[in-house]
């Protein structure tokens, strides 16, 4: 299988703070991985050093073969070839619905009007809100907003789509149908890489796990490494946090997986 | 341009002069005006409200010519400083007004019910539990006014008062520069009201942490 | 000499000839301000340390200075050194400058109510930095900017009342005319002043409920 996205030897810092501490891994093509860890640890980060928007400080970036890092004449092209759906959804709110996942077509891939409605309209069928086409964010929900986020994303037919715990800020009711969405992604072999805490989802569908705590990369490997031996004192404390947390919870992603 | 400073420094003097006086008397009309608006009867908030809207409403020009011409009709003889600095008071009280309003609205309805509960009368509400929070409340917005007075008592020049523009003009009557003397005038008024700025932020900051 | 009062009905229509040049003064003012105010916000909330800091000052500059001092500067500054200057273009180019301190001040204020994601997100399909601005961020911040500027819009106008000291025939100059050839003293200035209200108020009302429709907004993103 070929490697999609390599990441090697990143650092990033804030000012005087390092967030991101020499992270390496490698994303094969039609796979999920998911990036999980505590809060502040560098994740969201680290995804923003993926697709260039804040390029790192040290280290490197590969799509497939190019090197994002040296490729800085060209980076709007190739940052449009990943696709990012945001915490906090990040709807573009003075265009209605279709404009939204009709933009990014239109204006960076130069597609004409026509077309690029077409797409639009796939896209939106895909996770379901095509019948919202004319609505504006704001008489969205939260779940229906990421949704839409999903599909704007997906309307760039994009190698890589970069989730940024896209159900962190969504009441739990609306959690299942943004899962729901991502697992029928999943199961299409888009290829995934997911910061979130909904380990239900993880183990459904990741090839991959990564656990990064502090900036680093402390332990990596399958679901079921992780959900029955996991190695690291860290990994087993925070594990164990998340499932007395979000125990609940996995069980209605579960509910959600049967619909 | 040393020689010719000193004139202008007179007239700065009279730009104070005129903005200081006049922001006192825009805080007395401005926070009366403000709880006329947020407490008064009906008939003393409407009133309170045209003084308001028809003062922000209308230019400060105009308001000045207004009382400069208007005054000696009504047999009130004053010098032009004199009638400057009320037309300046009036005026600024009505924009003080506004940030007071505000400021007492934000304090909101929930402190005035505490101290009624606790049996304490309307006014003594408003004294002791409202104002001191909203005073406190409105201290930037008004020491943004504030620090702005100088800027606009310039105007006062219009009515012969002679302050720092009024001077301005006299010595270019005499050296005819005009480019360089109110580039030098501009910059009077920059400092002056960036120093006012300074100093009302540093008592800011201070009082800030007295009282909370 | 005759009393005002008849000759009030001539005298209104020659203060209201005025009102013309008013709202162009007012019109040319404000888009020099807008012209200059936008570029300058963008440049502070986009541009780096260096854009940041110039327009800090800038602005400073802008509003610590009477326009009217700027008025005298243009008109007779530039009269004796380069060319005759219109007292119109005078007003406009003081009264502009002024107004694009306060304007970029909106502007800023608006541009960094939209939020970085808004910028991520565009930046994340492939759109330029730029074109990020255009389309995304510009659009929202002006709609954000309206109730603020809708007042800056009121503060013109009555701002325009300083062009008579440079001759320009506005309501003001006009009234005074009537001041000094009826001798009347006030009811010039009471009529302008009420032509004056009849404009701010309506503007003022909108800015007050466009700003509580934005608080509305912002409370619900």
């Amino acid at each position: 299988m070929t490697k999609v996205v390599v990441v090697r030897d990143v650092w990033k810092s804030y000012g005087k703070v390092e967030v991101v501490k020499g992270v390496s891994f490698d994303v094969e093509e039609g796979t999920t991985t998911v990036i999980f860890g505590p809060s502040g640890a560098g994740k969201s980060t680290l995804l923003r050093c993926i697709n260039m928007l804040h390029p790192p400080d040290r280290g490197t970036v590969f799509l497939r073969d190019v090197d994002l890092t040296k490729a800085s004449n060209k980076i709007n092209y190739y940052r449009s070839k990943f696709g990012m759906v945001f915490q906090h959804f990040n709807l573009f709110n003075h265009m209605p619905v279709l404009d939204n996942v009709m933009i990014g077509p239109r204006v960076v891939k130069k597609i004409p009007g026509d077309q690029a409605k077409q797409i639009a309209l796939e896209a939106l069928e895909k996770v379901r809100m095509k019948d919202w086409c004319n609505h504006y964010p704001s008489q969205l929900s939260g779940g229906q907003k990421q949704r839409v986020g999903i599909a704007r994303a997906l309307a760039m037919d994009p190698e890589v789509i970069l989730f940024d715990e896209p159900t962190s800020a969504l009441d739990p009711e609306l959690i299942g149908e943004v899962l729901q969405t991502m697992l029928d992604l999943a199961k299409e072999k888009k290829t995934m890489i997911c910061v979130t805490h909904e380990m239900g989802f993880a183990r459904a569908v990741a090839s991959d796990m990564i656990f990064i705590d502090e900036g680093t990369v402390v332990e990596r490997g399958s679901p079921e490494h992780f959900f029955t031996n996991p190695v690291n004192e860290r990994t087993k404390r925070f594990l164990s946090r998340l499932t007395e947390l979000y125990g609940r919870h996995e069980s209605r992603s579960e509910v959600a997986d049967e619909k | 341009m040393i020689d010719y400073l000193g004139i202008l420094l007179e007239g700065l003097l009279v730009t104070f002069e005129l903005s200081f006086t006049a922001l006192g008397i825009g805080v007395i009309l401005g926070l009366a005006a403000a709880l006329a608006r947020t407490y008064g009867h009906k008939p003393v908030s409407y009133l309170a409200n045209a003084y308001i809207e028809l003062i922000r409403g209308t230019p400060l020009t105009v308001q000045l010519f207004i009382i400069y011409f208007g005054l000696p009709s009504l047999g009130l003889l004053f010098s032009p400083t004199f009638s400057a600095i009320v037309a300046l008071g009036i005026n600024s009280g009505a924009y003080q007004a506004e940030y007071f309003r505000g400021a007492i609205e934000s304090i909101g309805g929930g402190q005035m019910e505490a101290a009624l509960s606790v049996g304490m009368s309307r006014t003594q509400a408003i004294v002791r539990v409202i104002l001191p929070q909203a005073l406190r409340l409105a201290l930037p917005s008004w020491s943004n006014e504030a620090a702005y007075l100088p800027k606009y008592s310039s105007v006062a020049f219009l009515v012969t008062v002679p302050e720092l523009l009024a001077k301005a003009k006299v010595v270019i009557a005499q050296n005819l520069k005009p480019l360089e003397v109110y580039v030098v005038v501009g910059l009077i008024y920059l400092v002056t009201i960036a120093s006012l700025s300074k100093v009302l932020d540093t008592v800011y900051e201070r009082y800030k942490f007295t009282v909370e | 000499m005759p009393s005002l009062l008849d000759v009030l009905p001539s005298q209104f229509g020659f203060i209201i000839e005025g009102l013309p040049v008013t709202i162009s003064l007012t019109a040319c003012g404000l888009g020099l301000g807008f012209l200059t105010g936008l570029p300058l916000a963008i440049l502070r909330v986009y541009g780096g340390k260096s854009g940041r800091q110039f327009v800090a000052a800038y602005e400073r500059v802008m509003r610590s200075v009477p326009p009217l001092v700027l008025i005298f500067l243009f008109y007779f500054g530039i009269q004796t050194t380069v060319f005759e200057i219109p007292g119109f273009l005078a007003v406009t180019l003081a009264l502009g400058l002024c107004s694009s301190g306060y304007q970029s001040q909106i502007f800023r204020g608006a541009l960094e109510s939209i939020g970085s994601g808004q910028m991520d997100a565009a930046r994340s399909l492939g759109m330029s930095k730029l074109q990020a601005i255009r389309r995304v961020i510009a659009p929202q911040a002006l709609r954000f900017a309206l109730p603020s500027w809708a007042n800056e819009l009121a503060t013109m106008v009555k701002d325009t009342s300083l062009a008579f000291v440079v001759g320009v025939a506005e309501l003001m100059r006009r009234a005074d005319y009537v001041r000094a050839a009826t001798f009347d003293p006030v009811i010039p200035f009471l009529v302008v002043a009420g032509i004056y209200f009849l404009i701010v108020f309506p503007i003022t009302r909108i800015a007050g409920t466009w700003g509580r429709e934005r608080k509305r907004l912002v409370a619900g993103v």
